[in-house]
């Protein structure tokens, strides 16, 4: 498993095909095939909109709903920001996904000498409620729905949010914030991890629990399958660990004693689109199923709406290569194609200069169109599910369940994610596939145009995002303003509860808001629990 | 006398968490035979020098996807100078623009291998700086 494999035969016909989650594909597909398989009308499909979601989760579809798309933007100061914000806005954008420079994504302020070369560069700089108030000025937050990319301090950045909303006079029950918030898979895949694996899953369990009495339109966590499958894993590992890294949410929140019916309605899954389109679209459909199938299993989730799987279904980023980088406006294209047969309700697409750098205007607004000619031009919208009843999708989406379940139970086996991501064994089992891609790729066992194939075309010079240093001195020179004129007292005593709630282990949101409020800095939250916590060692699995 | 194995010290400096690269590179270049010393995320300039020397490498692999290759490298290479460690060879891996090659060379990288580049390429790379001391 891991690698795809085609295997031609000496005249150039393809004699086998193997997907990288290890199902083979058949030269022709017949009703005996979905026979074999078990399919049933009533229990593997049934209607869009019904039980168990294999065809969607809205009965009409996009005939009812567009889908929401969200590229991924943010760079630089918050002004920047604020301008790239309100340009995707007036070309159509629906949504914001807000991306954070490394720094505050770790908790450091702008002038911390560990956030040396980093401020603004791969995302925005945000050290206190001040830049919200600059990046947020003027975007109607009662309208557009924001994702914050960010996990170890998601909880600080879900607080400042709403007080940049209660600040600018929306109501913290009308405003919709998605943080990323998922810290299993940053531990596994991305690398932003601060503080150990359980208390970082606790202060997600307070985000969970504090959106579900407080912020009603929020989605306090986006599970994301996304960055472990960028990391190497095939789709089916991908899923499987995306539906256990959630099981573990729930399961801190269901031991405070909450019913998951009482809030599981409001997790969204962020999972990636690239590969091959049909194991793409069968993934989804398996997906859908198997976390409205496990929710009543093992929750006993019963409110129909509780069991949808909502997401972002996004082009990912590994697909693209720097290698003739126009290719990727191509890859592009069919990533957002296979996101629309899944029935994707948001979705972004990597920009194809995204293997050199942040996206340019240019590149981001080509994604966005993207979108806009499949949706308004192509016939996307036109029916649900347009794949449903294919002798080969059906049997696929049931195949591609049993490869999902099969590692389910291996990571259930180790006694569920927490103690798998503790141990190591999904890191080192992500690597593994990691590198036996590569090796085969390198080998030309699996074929990329332009890289191990048809390598003669033209590698042109994208266009390149510029960093500009100036930034992060401006960004300093903001937040010593701030130290110096905000009201010292206020700030510690507010810090103070938030040390309170971290160690008496009461929900550190209440406080964190009105530390926010007071104009305490990210990093001097996020030191807070650094203190409390400590650190996270990340397990050798070489 | 047996030949000492290549030993190289693969680092991942600064906040950037992105490691598929580093860990893949890991792998290739224990199959090709060399000793592989992993750091991890998240290390300081000063904590990689600090571990090259104490492991004794031949080689320093930098793996950089956040854009701050330049000012770590700048950073990294004048303490590479600094401490005297004028046999350890730099080379680094990543998302790196073609355009800031030239400046990087000029640091001192010998190498410069963006995503993508054959196992291969790096290990013979690596195989011949080092034999050529």
């Amino acid at each position: 498993m891991g690698v795809a494999t085609y295997i031609k035969n000496e005249k150039d016909a393809v004699e086998k095909v193997v997907l990288q989650s290890g199902i083979e594909v058949k030269p022709v597909y017949t009703p005996a095939d979905l026979e074999e398989a078990g399919f049933s009308y009533e229990n593997d499909l049934a209607g869009p909109g019904e039980f168990p979601f294999t065809r969607g989760i809205h009965p009409l579809g996009y005939r009812s709903r567009d889908w929401t798309t969200r590229q991924y933007t943010g760079f630089g100061t918050p002004e920047q920001t604020n301008e790239r914000f309100k340009l995707m806005i007036s070309h159509g954008q629906t949504g914001l996904n807000v991306a954070f420079d490394l720094p505050t994504q770790m908790g450091y302020d702008s002038d911390s000498p560990l956030a040396e070369g980093e401020v603004g560069r791969v995302g925005m700089a945000v050290d206190s409620l001040r830049d919200f108030e600059i990046a947020f000025k003027d975007i109607p937050l009662n309208r557009i729905g924001v994702g914050l990319t960010i996990n170890a301090v998601a909880c600080i950045m879900l607080a400042m949010y709403q007080a940049v909303a209660e600040k600018f006079g929306f109501s913290r029950t009308e405003i919709s914030a998605t943080p990323q918030n998922d810290i299993l898979k940053e531990m596994v895949g991305r690398g932003a991890w601060i503080y150990p694996v359980e208390p970082a899953v606790r202060l997600i369990g307070d985000t969970i629990e504090y959106a579900m009495k407080e912020l009603p339109r929020c989605n306090p966590v986006s599970v994301c399958g996304y960055h472990i499958r960028e990391s190497g894993c095939t789709p089916a590992q991908e899923i499987s660990y995306a539906l256990m890294i959630a099981f573990a949410y729930i399961d801190n929140v269901v031991a405070r004693g909450y019913r998951a019916e009482d809030f599981v309605g409001r997790f969204s899954f962020n999972l990636n689109v690239y590969g091959n389109l049909w194991e793409t679209v069968a993934k989804f459909r398996a997906a859908r199923k198997l976390w409205a199938k496990l929710l009543k299993e093992r929750y006993d989730v019963r409110d129909k709406k509780a069991l949808f799987l909502r997401g972002i279904f996004g082009g990912g980023g590994s697909g693209l290569t720097k290698q003739q980088p126009e290719n990727n406006i191509m890859r592009g294209a069919y990533y957002a194609l296979a996101a629309a047969l899944s029935g994707a309700q948001t979705t972004a697409l990597c920009s194809f200069d995204e293997a050199y750098t942040i996206p340019t205007e240019r590149a981001a607004l080509l994604s966005l169109r993207t979108f806009q000619i499949l949706m308004e031009e192509v016939g996307l919208r036109d029916t649900v599910d347009p794949l449903a009843g294919s002798y080969f999708m059906e049997t696929l989406t049931l195949q591609m369940e049993k490869k999902i379940l099969e590692e389910v139970d291996k990571v259930a086996k180790i006694g569920g994610m927490v103690r798998a991501v503790s141990s190591g064994y999904v890191q080192a089992e992500v690597a593994k596939q990691a590198y036996e891609w590569e090796k085969a790729l390198q080998q030309g066992l699996v074929t990329k145009v332009g890289v191990n194939k048809y390598t003669d075309g033209v590698d042109m010079e994208v266009e390149l995002h510029q960093y500009n240093e100036e930034w992060a001195q401006l960004q300093t020179q903001r937040l010593q303003e701030l130290r110096r004129t905000r009201d010292a007292a206020a700030v510690k005593e507010a810090l103070k509860a938030v040390e309170k709630a971290a160690r008496e282990k009461t929900n550190v949101m209440p406080p964190l808001v009105e530390a926010c409020k007071s104009y305490a800095t990210v990093g001097e939250m996020a030191d807070v629990f650094r203190q409390v916590f400590g650190g996270h060692v990340e397990p050798s699995i070489f | 006398m047996a030949k000492r194995k290549i030993r190289v010290l693969l680092a991942k400096p600064g906040l950037d968490g992105h490691d598929r690269g580093a860990k893949v590179v890991a792998h290739a270049l224990k199959e090709a035979g060399m000793e592989v010393i992993y750091t991890g995320l998240h290390q300081t300039v000063q904590s990689i020098i600090n571990q090259a020397i104490q492991e004794d490498v031949d080689v320093i692999g930098l793996s950089i996807m956040s854009g701050a290759h330049v000012p770590i490298c700048r950073k990294l290479m004048s303490m590479v100078r600094e401490q005297g460690l004028d046999d350890m060879h730099v080379v680094v891996g990543g998302v790196i623009p073609t355009p800031d090659f030239a400046a990087m060379k000029e640091m001192g990288i010998e190498g410069i291998f963006p995503g993508g580049s054959p196992f291969n390429d790096i290990v013979d790379f690596i195989k011949t700086v080092t034999n050529a001391r």
